[in-house]
């Protein structure tokens, strides 16, 4: 209650007074659709330093991370975000499936407890986020349950969104079906590990936060 | 309500005007509770997105609390409109905001059951484990 009222007072301010100076901006999406490895991207490219380790094991993020003041240039303008990179949200977690990466039975116990934490505290975490990255698999079915769910939420608060399908050098990938599945949203795909049409991602970056 | 039971499997249905009048907290409770008896749930209509996400909140609540509970299966079928006339379309938002969304289908069932809900524009998939 208290972050719905936080979140309502500052646009409230923000509409008398103005343009606000920093955009908060979060990543949000599946397990291992690549939020961090965006978020590294853009954080890498503009202030040298990453936000979050990235591996092949789902649930790798398993906090909230953020990156304070990370200022990004494109086309002679200058934003500020501050970049809030969130864990992935799913609707099951087995500590057995960590065990199919070679982790040991106690330390994949320990992994799935905090990622059942870490999805609470992203779904905490929405009203206080002003515009969203909504990052999805482009090698996957993007109809599945979760992101409908995000995608509600985030239209339920009037919270701006963007779309990315990450994962574009991959074979497999299909951005057509994530814009068949969304029509309503702007789709950018890209790839955040091999740093593929981030110019075109930055310019929608900059329409988002034109939104706020 | 109504119950059905085929080799072990367990439908849960639940008309829409049976949860129609219950608050958010009182919903995902009696949802859960069905799932934990390991029934999947039919539930006539939809719930809100907020609902929705208070649903996957407790059910990782629960996850962390109850042994060999690993989650939830969640899927919503809704007629689909992108094809209609605007007239269709404004017939189903008007009804929508009369009676509720009671024309669509949302099923959930515990993890340990329904392996995966597969859908895409044309079907709903149920693989169960």
């Amino acid at each position: 209650m208290l972050r719905i009222i936080k979140s309502f007072s500052r646009r409230v301010l923000a509409s008398l007074f103005g343009r606000k100076s920093t955009v908060k901006i979060g990543f949000y999406g599946p397990p291992n659709a690549g939020k961090t490895s965006l978020a590294n991207r853009i954080c890498k490219d503009w202030t040298g330093e990453e936000i979050g380790v990235v591996s092949k094991v789902p649930h790798e993020t398993r906090h909230v991370q953020f990156k304070e003041k990370v200022e990004i240039k494109h086309k002679g303008k200058n934003l500020t975000f501050k970049m809030v990179d969130t864990p992935g949200i799913a609707t099951k977690i087995d500590y057995e499936d960590f065990l199919k990466y070679g982790i040991k039975k106690n330390e994949a116990k320990r992994r799935a407890k905090e990622a059942t934490q870490g999805i609470i505290e992203s779904i905490q975490w929405l009203d206080d986020m002003e515009a969203v990255v909504i990052v999805l698999d482009a090698t996957e079915n993007p109809y599945s349950q979760v992101n409908i769910t995000i995608i509600g939420n985030l239209v339920a608060r009037k919270i701006p969104i963007l779309i990315v399908a990450n994962k574009i050098d991959l074979r497999k990938a299909d951005i057509k079906k994530i814009g068949a599945a969304f029509p309503e949203y702007e789709i950018v795909g890209l790839s955040a590990k091999e740093g593929t049409n981030m110019d075109e991602f930055y310019e929608a970056l900059f329409r988002l936060a034109k939104k706020t | 309500m109504s119950k059905r039971t085929f080799k072990g499997l367990s439908l849960h249905v639940i008309p829409y005007a049976e949860i129609e009048p219950m608050g958010i907290s009182e919903r995902v409770k009696k949802i859960l509770s069905l799932v934990l008896g390991n029934k999947i749930v039919i539930i006539h209509g939809r719930l809100r997105a907020e609902e929705e996400a208070r649903l996957i909140e407790d059910t990782m609540a629960m996850v962390d609390h109850i042994k060999h509970f690993k989650g939830i299966e969640l899927a919503v079928i809704e007629p689909n409109l992108s094809d209609k006339s605007l007239l269709v379309k404004m017939r189903y938002g008007l009804a929508k905001r009369l009676v509720g969304d009671s024309s669509a289908l949302t099923i959930i069932g515990p993890s340990s059951i329904v392996k995966e809900i597969k859908r895409d524009p044309r079907k709903i998939e149920l693989l169960l484990s």
